[in-house]
């Protein structure tokens, strides 16, 4: 709505007169009322006190300069004071636009519809968390049971599941992620060199650098590192893809389709992950031991073949076992937890964001807690 | 085509070109567009309207040709003087693209907040009374997500209106509304230009409401890539330069496009 009438007169302010002629109202409106010099007037609110609801209060505008929406938001105040008081306007000397525009509007400004309050119920909402928590266990355990029967009917040639959508999964959580597994497990290899190297010459217990490196690497660190960078990379990927397409309509597509979400969305995603995780994990072991066997070298002066004997002489082949299975475990806690958090969140962008944000979160903190179940099952079986 | 004055003239186009990459969505376009005047940009899907208007409002640059507004090359300026040209635009886009984490008034304010130097008392004011044009003041705390397809919509207009612009672009306005908002659309866009001399570039579908509104237009082809009528649509609907556009006037099944 740009200025309506133009003068070459210097802006004059708005002003507003109240006057009446043989008992007659006159509003009289003068001077330029623009929104961009912020000086439009707001009306009292018992304006139209000392007038009769019998007679309409005429508007006169012979003096008015330019206006745009300003003049229109204060002619809209007239208008609902107006209605509130019972009293009617005579409109016919604004002009034609404005009268209009003013026709759009409302008589009476509507309330507008409150967000709801916050109420502090303690007791409430401890039974809404807890209520909504033992539910999102249940679904997300509904689903990795939906998730195996799936792997199943795979098997057996009946799955939804398309191969290509397998693949692309595969490719993007395994060979795309192999730079940033190599980068944090070569570096947490050389670190644990270093600090090994450090506090074991204080006792001439350098030797067993190697052993520290090839058991913390094989048994926690490279397990645990991997699943939280694919945890970060892969679950936050998958979250966010499964909530856009919540918000384009894409699963509801699929809903009625009969197609099942789980075959289709959550199985390649949590496969990808079963296939892709334990191939990493020994990736990330070999490329932790070359950080520990650099440092090793640079520090201890050791040779390769030797630092490599060590290694391998102290971490048997049952740690790599129970590694692998870790990260399988992992994996599909990644896998089922980032797409049931995909498919609850809400359908606007920013939900997309927070869907990503929470199913990284939830990775990180489940597999160090699965984590932390496996040490306790390790402890109760010897290994 | 209707002939216009030079100092009539708000928009022109000339000789433009428009698509992806290498790829020509359309070509050879040229139109004048009257200050004050409603164009419709017509055609079949997927012939390039969208296109065209994506172009005009600085979001796709175009392979050829010109586009003026107020006789300065849009395209040609530096990226600063574009952005100080477009803000003149208002832009009503298909999905309404509200920002969803704003609430409806906040989505209003933001454009004020960031391009005026009003009181926060007056922003308030214009975004409770530009909502009410639109016949949505209850929304003004409500997020997009909590609307319908049409409320979104009058919402996303309100938003459109709000640094007051000159020239208003609305891709699809219609699409999805009940017979009785649409009308109303109608009305508040006729009631924008009669009333304010706002510039309306229109793409629709929606035949009755380009019939009541639109005072010229051009009509795009998807086959040849090129405009291949120009006038207002009751115009073209009375006397059809060809038979496709004689068939999409009258919702007939196109018998020989060519």
């Amino acid at each position: 709505m740009k200025v309506n009438k133009k003068s070459s007169l210097p802006p004059q302010p708005p002003e507003w007169t109240l006057k009446f002629e043989n008992n007659k109202p006159i509003l009289i409106l003068n001077g330029d009322w623009l929104a961009k010099n912020n000086n439009i007037p707001q009306l009292p609110v018992d304006i139209f006190k000392n007038c009769s609801t019998d007679i309409s209060v005429h508007i006169n505008t012979d003096r008015l300069g330019s206006w745009d929406s300003g003049f229109v938001v204060f002619l809209w105040d007239v208008k609902n004071l107006a209605t509130i008081n019972g009293i009617s306007i005579d409109k016919d000397n604004l002009p034609v636009a404005a009268q209009q525009l003013v026709g759009l509007l409302n008589d009476k400004k509507p309330e507008p519809t409150l967000p709801p309050k916050y109420q502090f119920r303690p007791l409430y909402d401890l039974g809404e968390w807890t209520i909504n928590s033992l539910n999102s266990l249940g679904v997300t355990f509904q689903l990795f049971i939906f998730a195996l029967k799936g792997v199943f009917k795979f098997l057996m040639g009946r799955s939804y599941m398309r191969l290509n959508d397998l693949l692309r999964d595969i490719r993007a959580a395994g060979p795309s992620a192999l730079i940033i597994i190599s980068v944090v497990n070569f570096l947490m290899g050389s670190i644990l060199a270093f600090v090994g190297a450090v506090q074991l010459r204080k006792f001439s217990a350098d030797a067993y650098v190697a052993n520290l490196v090839g058991i913390a690497t094989v048994r926690e660190l490279a397990a645990v590192m991997t699943a939280i960078v694919i945890s970060g990379r892969t679950g936050g990927a998958y979250a966010a893809r499964i909530a856009t397409m919540q918000g384009n309509e894409e699963i509801d597509a699929l809903k009625v389709f009969g197609i099942p979400v789980t075959e289709y969305l959550i199985l390649p995603s949590m496969l990808s992950l079963v296939i892709t995780m334990p191939i990493m994990y020994l990736y990330a072991c070999l490329m932790s031991i070359f950080g520990g066997l650099i440092v090793s070298i640079l520090m201890l002066k050791v040779s390769v073949i030797g630092f490599l004997y060590q290694t391998f002489g102290a971490v048997p082949f049952n740690q790599f076992i129970f590694g692998g299975t870790k990260t399988v475990a992992f994996a599909m806690f990644i896998g089922v937890s980032s797409c049931y958090i995909g498919m609850k969140s809400g359908r606007s962008a920013a939900d997309v964001g927070v869907a990503a944000t929470k199913a990284v979160v939830a990775g990180i903190v489940g597999v160090i807690a699965l984590d932390a179940v496996f040490a306790v099952l390790a402890d109760i079986i010897g290994i | 085509m209707n002939v216009t004055s030079p100092q009539n003239t708000l928009l022109s186009i000339e000789n433009l070109t428009v698509g992806y990459g290498e790829r020509i969505i359309q070509q050879d376009i040229n139109f004048t567009v009257k200050k004050g005047s409603i164009f419709a940009l017509m055609g079949g899907s997927g012939c390039g309207k969208s296109t065209l208007l994506k172009s005009m409002i600085g979001l796709l640059p175009p392979q050829n040709g010109d586009f003026l507004v107020k006789g300065e090359n849009y395209w040609k300026a530096n990226k600063n003087h574009r952005v100080e040209i477009a803000r003149n635009f208002g832009v009503l886009f298909q999905s309404a693209a509200l920002w969803s984490s704003m609430t409806v008034g906040e989505n209003i304010a933001l454009p004020l907040q960031l391009f005026t130097n009003l009181s926060a008392s007056m922003i308030q004011r214009l975004v409770e009374m530009k909502l009410g044009l639109v016949g949505m003041s209850h929304a003004i705390n409500l997020y997009p997500s909590e609307l319908s397809g049409g409320m979104k919509k009058r919402c996303g207009l309100a938003r459109a209106l709000a640094l007051d612009p000159e020239i208003l672009f609305f891709d699809e306005p219609s699409a999805g509304l009940d017979p009785i908002t649409s009308k109303r659309l109608d009305d508040l866009i006729l009631n924008l230009r009669d009333g304010l001399g706002t510039t309306i570039i229109i793409v629709s579908h929606e035949l009755p409401s380009l019939f009541t509104i639109a005072d010229d237009g051009i009509f795009l082809d998807a086959e040849t890539k090129r405009p291949i009528a120009h006038g207002s649509p009751r115009a073209l609907r009375d006397n059809p330069p060809c038979a496709l556009v004689n068939d999409f006037m009258h919702r007939q099944t196109v018998q020989n496009p060519k």
